[in-house]
């Protein structure tokens, strides 16, 4: 079975280490502040200008000067701190940030990664994205592995415009967790009941397969 | 202190000298910290050909989304269009001149246009759309994009507090993209929730030092939420 969107940040989750400075991205990335391991500490920075970002408020505690980058309205924790963007971003540019977590459209085998735009059709906008995949010292890239129409998204070469280049090292979908090496993603998990025949199927990229691919814990 | 008291009491004498064709830099991260009323009175005014930096473009209804839909800004340079769906169409069908540029250069952008440096170099969108057409450099082993800095004719921005002189302080993440904003613009207003007089504010707790400021004028916000979300 594909991962659902919970288990996908579980999974994450499994990455993070005591003591990290972590950004978590919209979307699936956003769930992994809900299964950061008991005892560990972990700030979060918000790049709208948070570090520390807390759970959501109580209803009586919603607060419209404190917002995340999704603009969700949250609360912030014992030792947070607020700053304006220009010190947001230097924190990200600066290398600051131990783990940027992130979604994309697309990711290829060159550690290129499309996340912004799909011409004609649909126009996100980068927001801090290509600041994070240029500053980050570590990003996983948190992402479906095939479209809808069964058409991968792990890819040789991404088709979109891209977000940045050569800054991709982990990508956990919903089927497998990969790392990128020397030019080719090398299967480490697989999804618990996902065969490495069905992620194969589904990867366009060059997959490196060792001879025992483990099931991912979650 | 007479030379010294930035004090505006009406949005006439905030705005006053903003014309058809500025360019006009706005505070705020989606709709949190944005001047509300220097917006509203932006399309009272019916300033025309615009160019409006700020993050992104309010959302339709509210804040820079109401110059939007009075087709006021010819380009807007900001990082995500998001969920702002008459943004995205104005965009896609080439109605309106967007220019997309990253969050941190942005910031970086506003801030450098502010303290007098014309450009700088930043690994954010090398090898992107962004970089195209712009000078590259390498700086141990690493490619760089050139990017030019920013300033503006008018730079609204919305603080906590002010006093006479202009000194500023924000709350929360409300402060984003302001405090640049401040220093970036020929004149520089501030919106703010309140004035209080020279003295009460510590000095050591002032985020804007009044010289950046031009006006001041007290406002009245709704500060409408985007994604209220709560713990059950």
């Amino acid at each position: 079975m594909a991962l659902s969107r919970e288990q996908l940040a579980q999974r994450i989750a499994q990455e993070l280490k005591d003591g990290y400075y972590v950004n978590l991205g919209i979307g699936i990335p956003t769930l992994v502040a809900n299964y950061i391991p008991a005892g560990m500490q972990v700030m979060l920075q918000s790049e709208n200008g948070l570090l520390g970002m807390g759970e959501f408020p109580t209803d009586d505690k919603v607060d419209p000067d404190l917002i995340n980058a999704g603009k969700q309205t949250v609360t912030a924790v014992t030792g947070a701190s607020y700053f304006s963007s220009a010190e947001s971003f230097a924190m990200i540019r600066g290398g600051h940030v131990d783990l940027t977590v992130l979604g994309a459209f697309e990711v290829d085998q060159a550690g290129n990664l499309a996340s912004w735009m799909i011409p004609g059709k649909l126009v996100k906008g980068m927001g801090g994205a290509m600041d994070l995949v240029a500053g980050a010292r570590n990003i996983i890239v948190a992402m479906q592995h095939a479209n809808k129409k069964g058409e991968s998204k792990v890819l040789q070469k991404c088709t979109l415009p891209l977000t940045g280049v050569n800054c991709v090292t982990q990508v956990v979908t919903d089927l497998a967790t990969l790392r990128l090496k020397d030019g080719a993603f090398h299967l480490l998990e697989r999804a618990p009941g996902v065969s490495v025949d069905e992620i194969k199927k589904l990867t366009e990229a060059n997959l490196v397969i060792p001879s025992n691919v483990p099931e991912m814990k979650v | 202190m007479a030379g010294f008291d930035k004090v505006v009491s009406t949005y006439d004498q905030a705005l006053s000298g903003l014309r058809d064709g500025m360019t006009v830099m706005v505070g705020g991260f989606g709709l949190c910290g944005i001047p509300e009323g220097l917006i509203d009175k932006m399309v009272e005014m019916g300033v025309k050909n615009l160019t409006c930096i700020s993050n992104n473009a309010g959302v339709d209804g509210f804040g820079l989304g109401k110059l939007l839909a009075k087709r006021q800004i010819k380009t807007m340079i900001g990082s995500y269009v998001g969920e702002n769906a008459l943004f995205e169409e104005l965009l896609l069908s080439g109605q309106m001149e967007v220019i997309l540029t990253p969050q941190g250069t942005l910031a970086e952008k506003i801030r450098a246009g502010g303290a007098g440096i014309p450009a700088f170099y930043t690994a954010t969108g090398y090898g992107t759309p962004v970089a195209e057409g712009k000078p590259t450099a390498v700086f141990d082993g690493r490619p760089y994009v050139l990017e030019r800095s920013l300033t503006a004719d008018f730079a609204l921005v919305k603080a906590y507090k002010a006093d006479r002189m202009g000194n500023l302080i924000y709350r929360k993440t409300a402060r984003n993209f302001n405090p640049m904003i401040a220093t970036a613009g020929k004149i520089t207003v501030a919106e703010v929730e309140e004035i209080v007089e020279p003295g009460a504010l510590d000095p050591d707790h002032v985020q804007t030092p009044g010289i950046f400021v031009r006006r001041v004028i007290k406002g009245k916000f709704e500060k409408r939420i985007e994604q209220r979300t709560v713990k059950k």
